[in-house]
């Protein structure tokens, strides 16, 4: 038969001879290459002293944006759970109040807002989706957590701080310090 | 002349034979598909209606047998009724195209854009109009019309921003109602649909304005906010009522009926007009004996998710585990907050305020 490339080696089935019984020279081989690992660059960190470095298109945990005044931008338009692929995202939307209007940009707002995050598939389509602006994947993971119902995401644990009373926590979560 | 004369008419050449007095629109209606111009103020079930948002523009190349001189402008198709042997070109001029782009743009003028507050989403002639047009956007960079708030009832929630004086309500309220209350004030740019004195939309049928409305400038009140029209799910139901045919669509979600309208055909037009207590006021499925899922055409966002002639497999689980259910690691409805059972969006009359989920 005639081989299809010429890399093809036939395999030698000669019984070993005695110096080829005791493998020392194959143990020394295996032990230097073992010994040169020690001189290569380590592809490990130390997780949670060192961190790796995002891409900046890196798509990990929501948040819900606010804008410069602290009124939350969502409307609750449906646009975000359309557009899973995943089915994750739910909402129950509410008419704003005249007491409200500091709170809440437009007149209709999410007033339950929910991410399942055991569904979600990261693919950022709802920040796609989004014509308001409101949702955007950042730059962090959705921490490992014991308990399924813990990833169940409401809008209290998605909503970014206030800029208004909470300068410092708002500026963290948009990673400008 | 015993038998009515029948003129022959092409459309996008394609030919057909119609009765006199038929509109150029009607006539491409009858053909159907692509054919038809849009139209946004036209509704055949209303006498008088059209000439007015000008979507329907169509060039005539050829007048009739007798006079084949083409027509020197575009004309609105819903007012021009065919002659015989007219020759008529739709979406295969560039002219017509352009034109109605044209007109979209204008028509998005002093619309506010608001889709995604607005409930007419999904379902807003204007919306597909625009979209079919490639006009989506709007270049204007202006002030855009305001207007003082106007209540209209517990029913119907009118946004005049959005309006785009089709004049479809009007001819509603003065045909299929017993009195109408509300109409046109004011001429030009500052005209409005208003009542006068300020004054509830209540009398029987007069639900019917917001199905005929292409816009979302009058909507259901009692539906207002509660979901997306992409998210319920779209039944033929009836029932016995003494004023109406009762003949209507439901927009369910699980058992929830969240809203009801009229059965809308093919060019979104109600099939049957329906009373304000079918409309407004039975929101228990019990009210309704359900018919069966409505068709939705495929191209519309309301078909999302709802699956054709899909076979659903059997539940095989319970058979290999030997009767034994499954054990669920996390039962998602006792961890959720949306869908509590609690909170029935449907029965609250009007939106939906924070009081009402805070409350509970």
């Amino acid at each position: 038969m005639q081989a299809l490339t010429n890399r093809a080696k036939q395999v030698d089935r000669a019984p070993m001879t005695f110096i080829e019984q005791l493998y020392l020279w194959n143990i020394v081989k295996g032990m230097a290459i073992t010994f040169m690992h020690m001189f290569k660059k380590q592809p490990t960190i130390r997780y949670p002293e060192q961190k790796r470095e995002f891409s900046p298109v890196f798509r990990g945990l929501h948040v819900l944006n606010r804008d410069e005044e602290g009124k939350e931008r969502c409307t609750a338009c449906g646009l975000c759970a359309v557009a899973c692929p995943a089915e994750a995202i739910t909402m129950e939307a509410a008419e704003r109040l005249e007491s409200e209007e500091h709170l809440y940009r437009e007149e209709k707002y999410a007033a339950k807002y929910e991410i399942n995050m055991l569904r979600c598939i990261y693919c950022g389509l709802c920040e796609e989706a989004c014509p308001k602006d409101a949702i955007y994947l950042s730059e962090t993971f959705t921490p490992a957590d014991f308990n399924r119902k813990n990833f169940i995401y409401k809008k209290t644990d998605l909503l970014i701080p206030n800029p208004t009373t909470d300068a410092q926590g708002f500026a963290a979560a948009k990673g400008l310090n | 002349m015993s038998e009515q004369q029948l003129f022959k008419v092409t459309i996008d050449n394609i030919t057909i034979e119609v009765p006199a007095g038929t509109s150029i629109l009607e006539a491409a209606r009858k053909i159907g598909g692509e054919v038809a111009p849009p139209a946004m103020c036209f509704y055949s079930k209303l006498k008088g209606s059209g000439g007015k948002c000008r979507t329907c523009l169509v060039e005539v190349s050829k007048g009739s047998e007798k006079d084949p001189r083409p027509m020197p402008k575009l004309v609105a198709s819903c007012r021009t009724t065919v002659m015989d042997g007219m020759e008529v070109k739709n979406i295969t001029s560039p002219k017509v195209v352009d034109a109605r782009a044209g007109v979209v743009e204008f028509l998005l003028l002093n619309h506010p854009l608001d889709c995604p507050i607005c409930d007419q989403a999904g379902e807003c002639h204007l919306q597909d109009l625009s979209y079919e047009h490639g006009k989506e956007g709007t270049r204007y960079e202006f002030q855009r019309r305001k207007f003082k708030k106007h209540d209209l009832g517990p029913y119907i929630q009118l946004h005049m921003t959005r309006c785009i004086m089709c004049f479809r309500c009007v001819y509603t309220a003065n045909q299929v109602t017993d009195s109408r209350v509300h109409g046109v004030l004011d001429r030009g740019d500052h005209a409005e649909i208003a009542t006068y004195i300020e004054k509830s939309l209540d009398n029987d049928f007069i639900g019917n304005v917001i199905d005929v409305c292409p816009v979302g400038a009058l909507t259901d009140k009692t539906f207002r906010f509660k979901n997306r029209v992409w998210f319920l799910k779209p039944m033929d139901a009836h029932r016995d009522c003494p004023k109406c045919s009762g003949k209507v669509t439901l927009w369910n979600r699980g058992e929830e009926v969240f809203r009801v309208t009229a059965r809308k055909d093919e060019w979104g037009e109600v099939e049957d007009w329906i009373c304000n207590e079918c409309r407004f006021e039975k929101k228990n499925s019990s009210d309704w004996v359900i018919e069966g899922p409505r068709e939705i055409s495929r191209h519309s966002v309301i078909s999302q998710g709802h699956y054709v002639n899909t076979v659903k497999p059997t539940e095989t689980f319970l058979a290999v585990n030997d009767g034994r259910a499954p054990h669920l690691l996390l039962d998602i409805h006792s961890e959720s907050d949306v869908n509590k059972p609690e909170i029935e969006l449907s029965l609250i009359n009007g939106p939906a305020h924070s009081n009402n989920f805070n409350s509970k």
